[in-house]
């Protein structure tokens, strides 16, 4: 084999991570056909999420939430030219494989969907697309990132037209990694047995089910075919990582309550490296004023002046829900 | 050296941190920014257009009155490279474009948009250089394909046999991500350039 063969590698961390690095300073707007898509497009979407409800709508609507119509899927696929990405229940690998199949640029193994595995996620790493998931601490993050995920988003609070949730999730991933920072490699290496768990619950499940000690074996796999050792070593691994990075290892964009300009620019504020805005723009009364407006108060999110140009009269932004009132917490799905 | 990379969307950070490598591998003092505003276009020796949406590229360099200083700059001779987007925004003439796209047109190419495919089509491959001996690690995420090189265009990197980045006098369009490795072989071309 000579140097310069024609060696192609796909679906390596490089080209996820990376897929997620050219969406920095941007927004990546939910929609639901290919009307919206074409709009999101031309207001300078960095990519759109695929949907068959916005999450607002799928509050309303109750039930269980499950991955869009694939023919809906593609039908926004046609109709613009930047990537799309659509959403799989937490935890569901046949709905993965189908959009990897169908072709979508990114999958977000999402809690706005109903989760189809109460236990675990999807091994992210046995697939070629890349993932976003959604995550509230930095210990959901972790483990996400270390089940392959190329990109993070906070959870917030979806449909709700709120930003707290959001801002909370922040605080409490930047909070840890600053702590993090202060910590010896032996007190970072208990951070990562306490990260890690989370994956031991189907195990001790069964040991309670069958009545047997709850000790579980160091060469038992726990989840796929990780051992709690492995699982631990690998957080540990990605931790340090983090500690030396002073952020997350993958993007991370915020998700789950922007309404208005002035949300996007605080999470960028905040350290964000884009957003994701579900009901905020279709839920508006001038969708294609907002979208343009949310996409440059990323751009300038550093100039006041200019965050409060484009929020004048933008017309009614979403209507808004107290988190305190809400029945179903979406964030509270998927550890 | 002052070199600026448009900071309005995309990789942005990777391109500074390889120029930073860059330079002190040449052990040339100079520094490195996220360029935001026109004026800061005024003081510059070289100009860097990042991976990321070349449609939100091109909308928010129009947007921030970017575009046309940077055109005429490029026009008079400023050292520019584009990678992925970035070689979409210089290219002449783009294969599904957005109506309404603008584009720098400083490099005689034809190039069509995700012409390799969509994210799972994405792909790493060992590239040859037309200024190095070594093979270089290419990555190409929802890649542009350059289907035409004509005029004064020239091409300085192969995937196989076929053209993956062109050079015309002082400007550079790639359609990969030299930003996403550790290689700065072809950063150090770039600064070259601009000394």
């Amino acid at each position: 084999m000579g140097r310069f063969d024609v060696i192609e590698m796909k679906g390596t961390e490089r080209l996820k991570r990376g897929f997620a690095k050219m969406v920095k300073g941007g927004v990546i707007m939910d929609v639901t056909n290919a009307e919206q898509a074409g709009v999101a497009e031309d207001a300078g979407a960095v990519a759109v999420m695929a949907l068959e409800r916005v999450p607002a709508d799928i509050r309303k609507a109750g039930g269980v939430a499950r991955m869009a119509d694939p023919k809906k899927i593609q039908e926004i696929m046609d109709a613009v030219t930047i990537p799309v990405m659509a959403k799989i229940r937490i935890g569901h690998y046949a709905e993965a494989l189908a959009l990897e199949a169908l072709g979508v640029d990114m999958i977000d193994e999402s809690e706005v969907l109903t989760p189809a595995d109460p236990y675990f996620h999807v091994d992210k790493r046995k697939f070629n697309v890349p993932f976003v998931c959604g995550a509230r601490n930095l210990g959901e993050a972790v483990r996400r990132i270390w089940e392959g995920s190329a990109m993070i988003r906070t959870k917030g609070e979806a449909g709700t037209g709120n930003i707290i949730e959001a801002v909370r999730h922040v605080h409490l991933v930047n909070e840890n990694i600053r702590l993090l920072q202060r910590m010896t490699e032996e007190q970072i290496y208990s951070v990562a047995e306490k990260f890690a768990e989370p994956y031991l619950r189907l195990a001790r499940e069964l040991r309670e089910i069958s009545g047997l000690e709850p000790k579980i074996l160091e060469t038992e796999p726990v989840y796929e075919e990780y051992t709690y050792r492995d699982i631990t070593e690998g957080i540990y691994r990605v931790l340090l990582e983090i500690r030396k990075l002073g952020r997350l290892p993958v993007v991370n964009f915020a998700a789950g309550g922007v309404a208005t300009p002035a949300d996007a620019a605080l999470m960028m504020q905040m350290g964000m490296d884009g957003v994701f805005v579900g009901s905020g723009i279709f839920k508006s009364s001038n969708p294609p004023k907002m979208a343009r407006a949310i996409v440059e108060a990323v751009n300038h999110y550093d100039e006041p002046e200019v965050i409060a140009e484009i929020s004048k009269d933008l017309g009614e932004p979403m209507h808004g829900i107290e988190v305190e009132k809400l029945e179903v917490r979406l964030e509270e799905r998927g550890v | 050296m002052r070199i600026g990379v448009i900071g309005v969307q995309g990789a942005v950070s990777e391109h500074i941190q390889a120029v930073e490598n860059a330079m002190k591998k040449l052990g040339v003092d100079g520094d490195v920014f996220w360029l935001k505003k026109p004026e800061q276009l005024e003081s510059i020796d070289g100009l860097i257009i990042p991976g990321g949406e070349s449609t939100t590229i091109s909308r928010l360099m129009v947007k921030n009155g970017l575009f046309d200083r940077v055109r005429e700059l490029g026009e008079s001779g400023l050292p520019i490279m584009g990678t992925c987007a970035g070689l979409i925004l210089l290219a002449k003439e783009v294969d599904g474009a957005v109506p309404g796209q603008r584009f720098l047109e400083l490099l005689d190419v034809r190039v069509s948009r995700n012409a390799y495919g969509r994210q799972v089509d994405s792909f790493e491959a060992p590239l040859r250089l037309a200024f190095d001996d070594e093979p270089f690690p290419g990555v190409f995420i929802r890649a542009p394909r350059i289907v035409k090189i004509f005029g004064d265009a020239r091409p300085i990197a192969w995937h196989g046999d076929e053209a993956v980045a062109v050079e015309q006098g002082s400007v550079i369009g790639l359609a990969f991500h030299p930003e996403l490795t550790e290689d700065t072989m072809v950063h150090e071309y770039f600064l070259r350039k601009a000394l």
